[in-house]
């Protein structure tokens, strides 16, 4: 969790410094595409165009590459498992080693699977790592018409998120003060595990709660209209960046069902 | 600006008045400082002056009138004030929700961020400020919308004294004259010269003293003192060691935890070591490491049984008791008994700790249920339950009232005298004058 909150860069890149709800519908737009392809070459246009799109939003392809190595494994444990697992072996026989029978089907199948599963990670990633959180509720409010209700409180909730990390690491060790810890026995492991996490929400509502009402005490969703500290405009780059994505969607299709 | 007649206020499902039959009347720029022992109804008060006590959370009898155009407010902790993550925001944050047209906005801003005397610019990150900081910033952000009645409640109780002297500079040379403020504080000598007026609350309620600043030093102060309150000229009785220690219980080398390295320490038997240090000096993160709670990143601690953070968490307990800050971290069970019994402590132990530590009147009450005293007493009546010889604690008298410190203060000194080693972290200068036998001062050293 502190981890991707620590993670975000406000960069000037061309695309990085884009209004948020326009990057949120270019990736919806591309992502959605790429969800409903299951042609290879069309997902590897999409990662491509990921690829190429990643300095425009101040992110090196090598710091793509770093930032997604989750999706990376993810990736790489789906081909792995589809070729020693996978049901249908029809196709050419490409490998065959003991039992293991690795055919064109099977190959293709699990390339298609995780090339899928990387052109929806990539591009969001590049989209939420260069997006700044109170940018992000600023634009939702301006731009998307949520409530300020729900999206500076949800704001605030994920400031309150990153402390719970630390939470964590404490009441662990204040439990192994207390002559509490689980050895090597599973069930132990697992009731102490939900104690640690009760104790977590505890606190947890409690912050939340003094939070709330230090925030009614500013007056915060009194029923007076709200006025915005940090004015927004809508470029015409950023309905460029919406049209952009329209268009990418359009193209993954075109090659899926060339 | 603001009148009570006979005002009282309920929490819901409890059978005790927080306040009751209060008569106050107090006007426009006065500076009033709210005094009283803990459970006296202080911050009920303010928060019924805020307006934050929603009807339907429990039931008010009399009158309340509160004439302030914007009424702001500073609770304790600044962690569960803030709402943004950067600083120029957060100021921003209370005029937004009032209304304040953008061309205001700003200008106001920066000039309530000069005012309190934050250093930094707009868009600093407001999780990498210090703890005193951040209670400027909240401050900034509660002036931000000229206020005409400022409540505060206890704004420096949770900082060290560096940055309750920011908070209190701030306090000077940011509230307008003609604004009202109402003030609770337990520590009341920095304080005395921002007030022009003292209102103790009686416990059973209503208003026992309503006095000018200068009269808390007669014979007023010294009822003061016996009720709970800390007034100038009455300090804690000192409580130092008898008998010279004994044998060491904890010894450390070369110790580096995280990327802090420390000064070599030795705990012996009936000593009583206070660890001092400005915030960031890593004084939790040492007694973290000396309770065996943390893995020296380099170096060791040692104790004649072994290495601390290598014995199992039963071992631990029954060698070294480590009290936290926050109590409520520590309370796993759902009775003060059962938190006491966990782990096998005998009946007769828990009785006797009971007794000792003078829970045994709620012996049957959730452990989240206490007031703060309550809390930290069971705090350290855990820590001791498999009887450690070594008891090390953070910040033990955080926000105490002078009753509830003296009482813990007189048991760390009795725990001493009966032979235990005890370490206390803590940047309560009064705790190093009554009860350390030796200082271990980590700005100083490191």
């Amino acid at each position: 969790m502190t981890s991707t909150a620590t993670a975000i860069q406000r960069s000037d890149a061309l695309l990085a410094r884009r209004t948020p709800v326009a990057k949120i519908v270019f990736l919806a737009l591309f992502t959605t595409s790429a969800l409903f392809t299951r042609d290879v070459a069309a997902l590897g246009f999409a990662l491509v165009v990921t690829f190429l799109a990643a300095p425009l939003f101040g992110i090196t392809p090598w710091g793509l590459l770093r930032r997604g190595w989750p999706a990376l494994l993810g990736a790489a444990t789906v081909v792995l498992s589809l070729a020693l697992f996978a049901a249908d072996r029809s196709g050419t026989v490409l490998v065959e080693f003991g039992p293991i029978v690795i055919t064109s089907t099977v190959l293709g199948n699990a390339l298609s699977l995780a090339l899928r599963l990387l052109a929806i990670a990539l591009p969001s990633i590049l989209v939420f790592s260069t997006t700044d959180p109170t940018d992000l509720a600023d634009s939702l409010i301006q731009h998307a018409r949520v409530s300020p209700r729900f999206a500076i409180g949800a704001l605030a909730a994920f400031r309150l998120v990153g402390l719970l990390g630390d939470e964590w690491r404490m009441i662990a060790m204040a439990r192994r003060a207390r002559g509490i810890d689980a050895g090597h026995n599973p069930v132990r492991w697992l009731r102490l595990f939900a104690g640690t996490a009760f104790g977590l929400l505890v606190g947890a509502i409690r912050r939340g709660t003094r939070l709330a009402v230090a925030m009614d005490a500013r007056g915060f969703d009194s029923g007076l209209p709200r006025t915005v500290a940090r004015p927004m405009p809508w470029r015409p780059a950023d309905s460029l960046l919406v049209l952009t994505g329209a268009l990418l969607a359009a193209l993954i299709q075109l090659i899926a069902h060339r | 600006m603001i009148t009570l007649e006979g005002y009282g206020w309920r929490h819901a499902g409890r059978r005790a008045w927080a306040v009751r039959g209060l008569d106050l009347r107090i006007e426009r720029g006065e500076r009033v400082l709210l005094l009283g022992p803990s459970g006296a109804g202080k911050s009920t008060l303010l928060h019924a002056l805020a307006g934050l006590l929603p009807e339907d959370s429990g039931e008010a009898e009399g009158v309340r009138k509160v004439d302030a155009g914007h009424v702001g407010i500073v609770f304790q902790d600044p962690q569960s004030q803030l709402v943004m993550s950067r600083a120029g925001d957060e100021v921003a944050f209370g005029l937004e929700n009032l209304g304040w047209s953008l061309d205001q906005v700003w200008p106001r801003v920066d000039e309530v961020l000069r005012q309190v005397g934050f250093g930094y610019e707009r868009d600093r990150a407001t999780d990498a400020l210090s703890g005193g900081e951040q209670q400027r910033l909240v401050l900034a952000g509660a002036l931000a919308p000229r206020p005409e009645l400022l409540l505060l409640d206890e704004p420096t109780a949770n900082l060290d004294p560096a940055g309750a002297a920011l908070v209190r500079r701030a306090l000077r040379d940011a509230v307008d004259a003609d604004t009202t403020v109402v003030l609770i504080e337990h520590r009341i000598a920095e304080v005395l010269d921002l007030v022009t007026r003292v209102v103790v609350l009686e416990p059973g309620g209503g208003v026992r003293d309503d006095v000018p600043p200068h009269l808390l030093t007669g014979p007023l102060g010294a009822e003061l003192a016996a009720a709970g309150v800390w007034v100038p000229g009455h300090p804690a009785p000192a409580r130092h060691a008898a008998n010279p220690p004994g044998d060491v219980l904890l010894s450390t080398r070369d110790l580096r935890v995280r990327h802090l390295s420390y000064p070599d320490v030795t705990i012996r038997a009936g000593e009583a070591l206070a660890v001092t240090g400005p915030n960031g000096s890593g004084k939790s993160t040492l007694a973290l490491a000396l309770g065996g709670l943390l893995k020296p990143a380099a170096g060791e601690v040692r104790s004649p049984d072994g290495s601390p953070h290598r014995w199992r968490a039963h071992a631990l307990a029954a060698r070294i008791g480590s009290v936290f800050q926050n109590p409520e971290q520590q309370f796993v069970a759902a009775t003060v008994r059962d938190e006491l019994a966990l782990g096998g402590t005998p009946t007769s132990r828990v009785d006797e700790l009971l007794t000792r530590l003078r829970l045994d009147h709620l012996a049957g009450a959730n452990p989240f249920t206490l007031s703060g005293g309550e809390a930290r007493r069971l705090s350290v009546a855990t820590a001791l339950a498999a009887r450690p010889r070594l008891l090390i604690l953070d910040e033990p008298t955080f926000g105490q009232d002078r009753r509830t410190w003296i009482e813990l203060v007189d048991l760390l000194a009795a725990l001493r005298d009966d032979g235990h080693g005890v370490v206390t972290v803590t940047h309560d200068p009064d705790v190093v004058t009554a009860l350390a036998d030796r200082v271990l001062d980590l700005g100083r050293s490191s």
